[in-house]
């Protein structure tokens, strides 16, 4: 009988993290390759630029396979790298503005009203309508326009996917506040973007 | 519901959260407000373009010196 062609297994998260425990690097670098891309993009947007974000990157995975031996897994493995990372960030962006003696967070309350200005369509499909490299550049400007605060609770609520709850444990705030800044935060990404992709 | 109204429940309604009463009279009156549609429809697209996949690539010299920086740190602690 002809032997069956062989198959890439993909390994569960949490067999991963097992294995990686025991010793096995090739298990860990297993989950290096799985989530590298989405802890740098996590970082660009964070903190707006290449360098902030590689140093996230590498700080987020030195710290997650020091603290692996440590790692419960009463959550998914992806959410605690996140967890790890977006502080990462949100330090370095703190230390960053301490230096310039600026606080972290603007001076609009979280309850702050924000309504929308521009009432134009979209051009459609603005993704295909721009180079990629640019598409990423408005994307990162926009993103500067949010103080950190807000930054994050949209990154992790609306990228990342983290639970409301998991996004108030993660950044100490109450599950309202987060739900008030989300609100915030894509109104006014939304008034970003629209300067550039309405029509006309 | 007027604009206002509307508008500041945008958000609860991309997650879901909002009642079925409430949820029918925000779509009712999304069909015949074109403003509040923009609206909705591109702060949805705003979400969709952030996470889009194929955006803010890793790249290659960034990802070795990651992969190369915990090879390090691994064999550092292997001894």
């Amino acid at each position: 009988m002809a032997e069956s062609p062989q198959v890439a297994e993909r390994k569960d998260d949490s067999v991963l993290v097992t294995e990686a425990k025991a010793g096995s690097y090739a298990a860990f670098e297993e989950l290096v390759n799985r989530y590298e891309n989405k802890i740098y993009r996590l970082g660009l947007n964070l903190t707006g630029n290449p360098e902030d974000a590689e140093d996230m990157l590498q700080e987020a995975f030195l710290k997650a396979f020091l603290h692996l031996p440590d790692f419960r897994e009463d959550s998914r493995f992806y959410t605690w790298l996140v967890r790890i990372a977006i502080n990462e960030g949100l330090m370095k962006l703190r230390k960053q503005r301490a230096d310039k003696s600026v606080q972290i967070e603007d001076a609009v309350g979280e309850d702050g009203e924000f309504l929308p200005r521009e009432f134009t369509d979209w051009k459609p499909n603005p993704e295909e309508q721009f180079k990629q490299a640019e598409i990423e550049q408005i994307l990162q400007k926009a993103a500067q326009s949010l103080s950190p605060g807000f930054r994050a609770v949209f990154l992790l609520r609306d990228v990342e996917e983290l639970s409301t709850q998991e996004t108030a444990e993660l950044l100490g705030l109450t599950e309202g506040a987060v739900k008030a800044r989300l609100f915030r935060a894509r109104l006014q990404l939304r008034e970003e973007l629209s300067k550039v992709f309405k029509r006309g | 519901m007027n604009c206002t109204d509307c508008l500041k429940q945008i958000s609860s309604y991309l997650d879901g959260e909002i009642d079925a009463e409430l949820k029918q009279a925000l779509e009712a009156h999304l069909s015949g407000c074109h403003h509040c549609e923009v609206v909705f429809d591109s702060t949805r697209k705003t979400i969709e373009l952030y996470c889009d996949g194929k955006l803010f690539q890793l790249p290659l010299a960034t990802r070795e010196r990651l992969h190369a920086a915990l090879r390090r740190r691994w064999e550092e602690k292997a001894g």
